[in-house]
């Protein structure tokens, strides 16, 4: 109690006068539930890792390479024999790696574009009662739960895809290769875009809101237009909000599962930008999908530690995402205001 | 301004006169505002038309049977139950342990090391992701240990998914959200009234169970709410934690723990499983299922609405 200021501190009690519940003791009880959960978090990421370490450790750095099918290789793990000297490990998880990529990649840099003209629309350009119906339709589509949109893409946008946007001729292009049905990137990053702006958009707008007015006045007192101030003053200033729109983002779009499993073809499949347009076209399928999926075989021994392998780098990458944002905003955040 | 008047009232900026450049940017803003109300009308409409269609009374109050014949599979009763078991479980946990820590958070912290420490945890759970968190829970459930939790087999095997588990794992995902509101409530409250309570004498246990936490109610409703919404729409913890069993054993006559230990399903999982993307190929129920789940989590949106009314505007739209 000694280093509290004086006016913090509470008085002191008299002996026994308040039962139970004595100050030390309701302290330390809520202080030992906040132990428990740091404990739990700390289980979490060592179990995972713990679990997973058999796949990196057979592989080596060419689990993260490509070579082979990927499908056909959690096949093989799955089969793997009985005695644990034969348990099968190999795994390329390159297609399952870079489905993730450009899935999340794709839809946090359209998702950015897209909510940051929203933002700028609701707090600037917007009339006041379209600014109020705004509010609750992002709300709205922040809160669809994911498997709606998983259910609608794949029975509304995907045989559409399939239909009206798959030429004859550019499925037997690719025919030999991957079949093309219409689950495809294409319908996976639009659906996932349209999950991840909402929450983009509600950061930027808090942050636009919270820029001093005396800042924008200023600039529209030198005469510029109100479309020049907000973008050379006010999003310069959310700069720090902007990043934190864009890890929080990628971190849903990372981690989102059943919807991708849904929609995005569930084959493991890298997609191939050589392609051109029929890339967006062909499936794929990243890893927390790839998780969803295979949820049946975790109790197969190799095959689950394979999964947890996918588990622990799904992981890493939304630790390494919440530091590394946070180093991004740190710097930005002495110019501006805002997250 | 041909002829100035005393008090010249500027001419009304024109979007017309902007540079080109500015007014393609104008534009494109527009477009994107009228693309969001578009998407979200589109997605309501239609799950309105597709459940209009499609539900009908008796879905909502019988059982589902697993069978091939879609004309005798039976309504989504069950999963119905299983969605309110399952947001009941995950939002007492998360209320207990989430306001615990940001009373813990806010009004103690000490040692700050280790609130830091606290904080950081939090904040790698609300990044994470919900499946990771589903195949971690299945790593702890299924640890011998815990088999009173959900079914043992005989060679001493543990199954690991039970509503128990699944709520366990959905109190995390609320969580965030709960500590996010809570402690933000609890910022918002004067210190002089923490001060007024000192200075009648009241112990700082006393001061955050008859002061802090009445004047934070609001907050804290609102995180549970939303944290309610999160729970009720995921999925990924359901079918991984949740087991696929369609029916949640409920003629086992005192419905109690056994209800709990057992496994079932929810409308996510109803929707999944019935969906092209499951096994089982029903997509009329499964657009009436989404229907009635978009329903629960715009109701539970309403109530946050109705909550955070009249409170500083902007705060927290999601999250």
């Amino acid at each position: 109690m000694s280093t509290l200021s004086a006016t913090r501190r509470a008085p002191a009690e008299a002996p026994g006068s308040a039962g139970v519940w004595s100050d030390r003791r309701v302290e330390l009880t809520l202080g030992a539930l906040g132990v428990v959960l740091l404990l739990l978090i700390a289980g979490m990421v060592i179990f995972v890792f713990g679990k997973a370490w058999p796949s990196f450790a057979n592989n080596g750095l060419s689990w993260f390479g490509a070579g082979g099918s990927v499908d056909q290789q959690l096949i093989d793990i799955f089969d793997s024999p009985a005695r644990p000297e034969d348990y099968v490990y190999k795994l390329r998880a390159w297609p399952l790696l870079w489905g993730t990529m450009v899935t999340t990649g794709l839809a946090v840099l359209f998702g950015l574009i897209f909510a940051l003209a929203s933002a700028i629309f609701i707090v600037e350009f917007a009339p006041p009662r379209v600014q109020k119906l705004l509010e609750p339709v992002v709300r709205l589509l922040a809160a669809v739960p994911s498997v709606i949109y998983g259910l609608i893409g794949i029975l509304v946008l995907v045989p559409f895809v399939g239909d009206k946007l798959i030429s004859q001729g550019r499925e037997e292009s690719v025919a030999f290769v991957i079949p093309l049905t219409g689950a495809s990137v294409l319908v996976a990053v639009v659906i996932l875009t349209v999950m991840i702006t909402p929450i983009m958009i509600a950061i930027i707008v808090d942050a636009l809101r919270s820029v001093p007015r005396s800042w924008s006045e200023g600039g529209a007192a030198l005469g510029v237009n109100r479309w020049r101030v907000m973008w050379t003053i006010s999003v310069r200033a959310v700069r720090p909000a902007i990043v934190a729109a864009a890890v929080l983002a990628t971190a849903r779009a990372l981690g989102e599962a059943i919807m991708l499993s849904m929609v995005s073809g569930s084959i493991g499949f890298a997609p191939n930008p050589l392609d051109g347009l029929t890339f967006f076209l062909e499936p794929t399928r990243p890893l927390a999908a790839t998780i969803v999926d295979n949820g049946e075989g975790l109790s197969v021994k190799p095959f689950g530690e394979t999964i947890y392998a996918f588990a622990a780098v799904l992981l890493v990458s939304s630790v390494f995402l919440s530091v590394g944002g946070y180093l991004i905003k740190r710097p930005l955040r002495r110019v501006g205001v805002g997250a | 301004m041909s002829s100035p008047p005393a008090i010249a009232k500027p001419p009304r900026e024109r979007v017309q006169d902007w540079p080109r450049i500015d007014r393609f940017a104008y534009y494109v803003c527009w477009a994107a505002g009228m693309l969001l109300c578009a998407i979200a009308a589109s997605i309501v409409l239609y799950m309105l038309y597709r459940g209009i269609q499609y539900l009908r009374p008796e879905l909502l109050y019988t059982r589902p049977e697993a069978t091939p014949d879609q004309s005798k599979s039976g309504g989504f009763l069950d999963p119905m139950i299983g969605t309110f078991i399952l947001t009941t479980i995950g939002v007492a946990l998360a209320a207990l342990i989430g306001i615990s820590v940001s009373v813990w958070l806010t009004e103690y912290g000490r040692p700050a090391g280790l609130a830091r420490f606290v904080e950081s945890a939090i904040e790698v759970v609300a990044g994470t992701p919900s499946i990771v968190l589903a195949i971690f829970g299945l790593l702890v459930f299924q640890s011998s240990g815990l088999g009173f939790l959900s079914f043992e087999a005989e060679g001493g095997g543990v199954f690991g998914r039970s509503f128990f588990a699944a709520g366990a794992m959905m109190s995390l995902i609320a969580l965030p959200l709960v500590v996010g509101a809570t402690r933000e409530a609890l910022n918002a409250i004067p210190r002089h009234v923490r001060e007024a309570s000192y200075a009648l004498g009241k112990t700082r246990a006393a001061t955050i169970w008859r002061v802090l936490l009445p004047a934070a109610r609001p907050g804290i409703a609102t995180g549970l709410a939303l944290g309610m919404g999160r729970i009720a729409g995921d999925t990924a913890i359901v079918v991984i934690l949740l087991g696929g069993s369609l029916l949640t054993p409920l003629e086992d006559a005192p419905p109690g723990v056994d209800v709990l230990r057992g496994t079932g399903s929810t409308l996510t999982s109803y929707v999944y499983n019935n969906s092209p993307a499951g096994e089982g190929g029903s997509p009329e129920k499964a657009y009436a299922a989404a229907f009635v789940l978009l329903l629960i989590v715009i109701a539970l949106n309403f109530v946050v609405d109705f909550i955070s009314r009249g409170r500083k505007p902007g705060v927290q739209w999601i999250r």
